[in-house]
C-alpha cells in the first residue's frame, strides 16, 4: 500500500541526507522523494511516497518526527487530494512512427517538447495512473530515456499543512 | 563584547553550568584548549577518546547532568563513535564537542578530516556542524537542551578551526526554540484514565521497569504504585534499582538472562505497565510469544517505541514522572492480592543460585563484595558473564548506582565510565566489576585514575577466557569454541602495581573476604584480579526464538 507523506523541514544543508540515511538504515523503502523550497524560505517541503502497511508507516511518521530538522509530517489523503508527476521520455521515433506517436501524446493532453530525426522528448504531467499508461504506450516504440520527478501532492479544499 | 570562537564556546559551556569535560587534544581544538586552562572548568585528560566519551557517560549517569567530552578532528572524533553510539542505546544525555578543519578545506579530504557529523548522524539524537561563528552560542544552548530534555540522548558539535578562530559579537541567547522538536511532558488524561481503570481492574499485573525511570526520577512514584496497588516489578538491565533490590515486590531483571521468577511473572501477567522500557529483543524473548495473557500498557516518553517491538493496549506518551504521579492518583488500593502468593512462591522455589565446587565462584565474589559495600557501592560493569552477575546478585537499593552498557553491550565501557562516575561522586565508593577480556580493552586508562587520585576499585572476573561469547559457542555450536580463550593474559595486580595503583590476587573461595576488605580500604586505585571457574555460566538463559517462560538451567 502507498502513502503520499508531505514532510515539511528546516531548509538546512544536510536534512536530506539525515532523511534518506534514516529511510535506509531502519529498511524503509521510498518511492519516490521530491523536495523543494515553499513559501516560507526557510522552510522546504518533502513528498515522500512510501510503500508499506500502517504499522511501516507509523513507523516511518514517528522516526521522521524524531528528527529535529523535522518540523511536520501529514499524510497526503488518497483520495481528497491532487497529486502530480512530472516525466519527461525520450522515445525512438522516425518518420513512420512519428504522427502515431503525436496521436498518444494528444490523447494524454501531454507535450512534445524535443524533436530530431530518430527521437523526441515527451513531457508528462499526471498521476501515476497516467504516468504509467503513457509510459506502457510508448514502450512499443523504445524508449530511450526516461527521468521522473517524483510524486508531490496537496490536500484538496482550504486545509493547509503548516 | 567581541570574542572568538573558542571563547563563545568555553563561556557558553560555563553558563551551561558545565564543571568537567573529558577530552583529548589535537590540532583543530589549539585554542579551546588554550582557552581551557584558564577556564573553571575542569578537564580530565583520558589515555583514548572512547574513553572521554564513556567517562562523561559514567559522570551524567551518576549525577543526572549531561556529560561533555572533546576531541580532536578525523581520529579523534572517529574514537569517540564507540562512545557516542554506547551513550546513545542507553539514552544518556552527553554533548561531544569535535574540532574540524577550517571550513575552506572541508570535503577535500585534508589531514585528519573526516565527515563526523554524517558518520554519527545515526546514532546522535542530533548534531551541528558550525560554520558561522555567530550560530555558536544558540548551537551549544540547543545541544544541551536537546541531549537533556525528552529522551535524553548525545548530541555532537563539530567546529571547524577557523570558526573557533573567528571574532564576533558574542551574545547568549535567553531561550531556545527549536520548531521541530517539542517533547510532549503530559500523558493524554484520557489514556491515563483507562490505563487506571486497567490496574484496578487487573489480578495479575506486572510493572516492567526501563531506563526511563531512571531517567525521569520517578522511582518514588513507581515504588508508591507498586505498594499502594500490590504490584510486583520486574525490571530491564537499564532499569536495574528503579524499585530497591531486596524489595519484596522485586523480581530483579527480566528477559534472556532474567531471573527465574521474574520471567515467570512477565509470562503469567494479565496486565503489563511497561515503565519507561523499549521491549528490546533481549528484554522479551520471542516476540509474538512475550506475556501472551496480558494487556500492555505503555508509558514513554519517546512515541516511537510505542507499538515498535509490541503491540500496546494503552500507549502513553509522556514523562514518566508526570503519567505514574497521575496514575498514582487514581487508583485504588489493594489489600490483598492472591497474585503475590503465586510470586512469592516462585521466588522461593527458584530462587537465583549456584552451585559450589573447589573453583572460586564469581557468583560468591558479587556476593561478598555486595555485603561488604552494604549494597551502598556505585557499581559499573563491562560486557559479558561479570555483567549479568553482578545484575542478578548485586541487589541496587536505587537508581544510578549501576552503570553498564545496556544496549549497544560495550566492552571497554565500564571503567571509563567509572571514573566519570567518581569524578561526578567524589564522596561515594565506586566499583568496576570486570572480565579479563573487557578491562583488557580500556586498561590503560588506569593512568587517568592515578593521575586524578581516583580510588576506583577494579574487580576483574579473571576467567582466562571471553566467557559470554564461550558461552553462546557451547549452546549455539555444539561447544567448539572457537577463538575465545586467551593463551595469555597478564597478571592484572602486576599492572596495577606498575601503575601505581594496589593490586591483589584472589583465587580461593577463603582468600575473598580479606582481600575484598584491603581492597575496599585502600585509598588507591586498586585492582583485584580474581580467578574464576573458566566454566561457570549465566543461567538462567533463554535461548533464541525461546518465549520468556521456557528458561535453562539455574532453578
Ligand atoms: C567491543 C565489543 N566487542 C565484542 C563484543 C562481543 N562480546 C560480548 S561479551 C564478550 C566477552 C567478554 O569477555 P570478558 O570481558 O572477559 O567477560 P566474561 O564474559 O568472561 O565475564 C564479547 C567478546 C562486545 N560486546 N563488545
Amino acid at each position: 500500500m502507498k502513502h503520499t507523506l508531505s514532510v515539511l523541514v528546516e531548509n538546512h544543508p544536510g536534512v536530506l541526507s539525515r532523511i534518506a540515511g534514516l529511510f535506509s538504515r531502519r529498511g524503509f523503502n521510498i518511492d519516490s522523494l521530491a523536495v523543494g523550497t515553499t513559501e516560507v524560505p526557510d522552510i522546504s517541503r518533502m513528498t515522500i511516497v512510501v510503500n508499506g502497511d500502517d504499522y511501516i508507516v507509523e513507523q516511518v511518521k514517528k522516526q521522521l518526527n524524531k528528527l529535529i530538522d523535522v518540523i511536520k509530517i501529514s499524510e497526503i489523503d488518497p483520495v481528497n487530494s491532487v497529486t502530480r508527476e512530472l516525466v519527461l521520455i525520450k522515445v525512438n521515433a522516425d518518420t513512420s512512427s512519428r504522427s502515431e506517436i503525436i496521436q498518444i501524446v494528444e490523447v494524454f493532453r501531454a507535450n512534445i517538447v524535443d524533436v530530431n530525426k530518430d527521437s523526441m522528448i515527451i513531457e508528462v504531467v499526471g498521476d501515476e495512473g497516467k504516468v504509467n499508461a503513457m509510459q506502457e504506450l510508448l514502450s512499443q516504440y523504445g524508449i530511450k530515456e526516461l527521468v521522473r520527478t517524483g510524486v508531490i501532492g496537496l490536500n484538496r479544499g482550504p486545509k493547509t499543512i503548516k | 563584547m567581541n570574542t572568538t570562537g573558542a571563547e563563545a564556546l568555553i563561556r557558553s559551556l560555563e553558563k551551561k553550568g558545565v564543571e568537567i569535560i573529558f577530552g583529548y587534544p589535537g590540532g583543530s581544538v589549539l585554542q579551546i584548549y588554550d582557552l581551557l586552562r584558564d577556564s573553571s572548568i575542569k578537564h580530565v585528560l583520558t589515555r583514548s577518546e572512547q574513553a572521554a566519551a564513556h567517562a562523561a557517560s559514567g559522570y551524567s549517569r551518576v549525577t543526572g547532568r549531561v556529560g561533555v567530552c572533546l576531541a580532536t578532528s578525523g581520529p579523534g572524533a572517529t574514537n569517540l563513535i564507540t562512545g557516542i553510539a554506547t551513550a546513545y542505546m542507553d539514552s544518556i544525555p552527553l554533548v561531544a564537542i569535535t574540532g574540524q578543519v577550517s571550513t575552506d578545506m572541508i570535503g577535500k579530504d585534508v589531514f585528519q578530516e573526516v565527515d563526523i557529523t554524517g558518520a554519527t548522524a545515526p546514532f546522535t539524537k542530533h548534531n551541528y556542524l558550525v560554520k558561522d561563528v555567530k550560530e555558536l552560542p544558540r548551537i551549544v544552548k540547543e545541544a544541551f537542551y536537546i541531549a537533556s530534555t525528552g529522551r535524553p540522548g548525545p548530541v555532537l558539535i563539530d567546529i571547524p578551526k577557523d570558526v573557533a578562530a573567528a571574532v564576533f559579537e558574542y551574545t547568549y541567547p535567553e531561550r531556545v526554540d527549536i520548531r521541530g522538536y517539542k517533547p510532549n511532558y503530559e500523558g493524554h488524561p484520557l489514556q491515563i484514565q483507562k490505563a487506571v481503570k486497567a490496574i484496578n481492574r487487573a489480578r495479575q499485573p506486572v510493572i516492567c521497569a526501563g531506563g526511563g525511570v531512571v531517567s525521569s526520577g520517578c522511582h518514588n512514584e513507581l515504588l508508591k504504585l507498586a505498594e499502594k496497588c500490590k504490584i510486583p516489578v520486574a525490571m530491564t538491565l537499564m532499569g536495574l534499582g528503579s524499585i530497591p533490590g531486596e524489595h519484596e515486590l522485586a523480581l530483579g531483571m527480566f528477559g534472556m538472562h532474567g531471573t527465574y521468577f521474574a520471567n515467570k511473572a512477565v509470562s503469567q501477567a494479565d496486565l503489563i505497565i511497561a515503565a519507561g522500557a523499549r521491549f528490546g529483543d533481549r528484554a522479551i524473548g520471542k516476540r509474538d510469544k512475550f506475556a501472551p495473557n496480558a494487556k500492555i500498557v505503555h508509558i514513554d516518553i519517546d512515541p516511537a517505541e510505542i507499538g515498535k517491538n509490541i503491540d500496546t493496549y494503552i500507549p502513553i506518551v509522556g514523562d514518566l514522572k508526570r503519567v505514574l504521579a497521575k496514575i498514582l492518583e487514581g487508583t485504588e488500593e489493594v489489600k490483598e492480592r492472591e497474585w503475590l502468593n503465586t510470586i512469592k512462591k516462585l521466588k522461593t522455589e527458584h530462587p537465583l543460585k549456584y552451585e559450589k565446587s573447589e573453583k572460586l565462584k564469581p557468583q560468591f565474589v558479587i556476593e561478598k563484595l555486595y555485603q561488604l559495600t552494604r549494597g551502598r557501592a556505585i557499581v559499573s560493569t563491562e560486557v559479558g558473564q561479570h555483567q549479568i552477575w553482578t545484575a542478578h546478585f548485586y541487589k541496587f537499593s536505587e537508581p544510578r548506582r549501576f552503570i553498564t552498557s545496556g544496549g549497544l553491550g560495550t566492552m571497554g565501557y565500564g571503567f571509563p565510565a567509572a571514573i566519570g562516575a567518581q569524578l561526578g561522586r567524589p564522596e561515594e565508593r565506586v566499583i568496576t566489576i570486570s572480565g579479563d577480556g573487557s578491562f583488557q580493552m580500556n586498561l590503560p586508562e588506569l593512568a587517568t585514575a592515578l593521575e586524578n587520585n581516583l580510588p576506583i576499585k577494579i574487580i576483574v572476573l579473571n576467567n582466562g577466557t571471553l566467557g559470554m561469547v564461550r558461552q553462546l559457542q557451547d549452546f549455539y555450536c555444539n561447544g567448539r569454541h572457537s577463538c575465545v580463550d586467551f593463551k595469555f593474559v597478564p597478571d592484572f595486580s602486576r599492572i596495577a602495581e606498575s601503575y601505581g595503583a594496589l593490586g591483589v590476587r584472589i583465587q580461593r573461595e577463603d582468600e575473598v573476604e580479606d582481600a575484598l576488605k584491603t581492597v575496599l580500604n585502600s585509598d588507591k586505585p586498586a585492582v583485584a584480579d580474581v580467578i574464576i571457574d573458566s566454566d561457570e555460566k549465566v543461567f538462567p538463559m533463554v535461548l533464541n526464538n525461546s518465549p520468556l517462560s521456557e528458561m535453562i538451567g539455574g532453578y
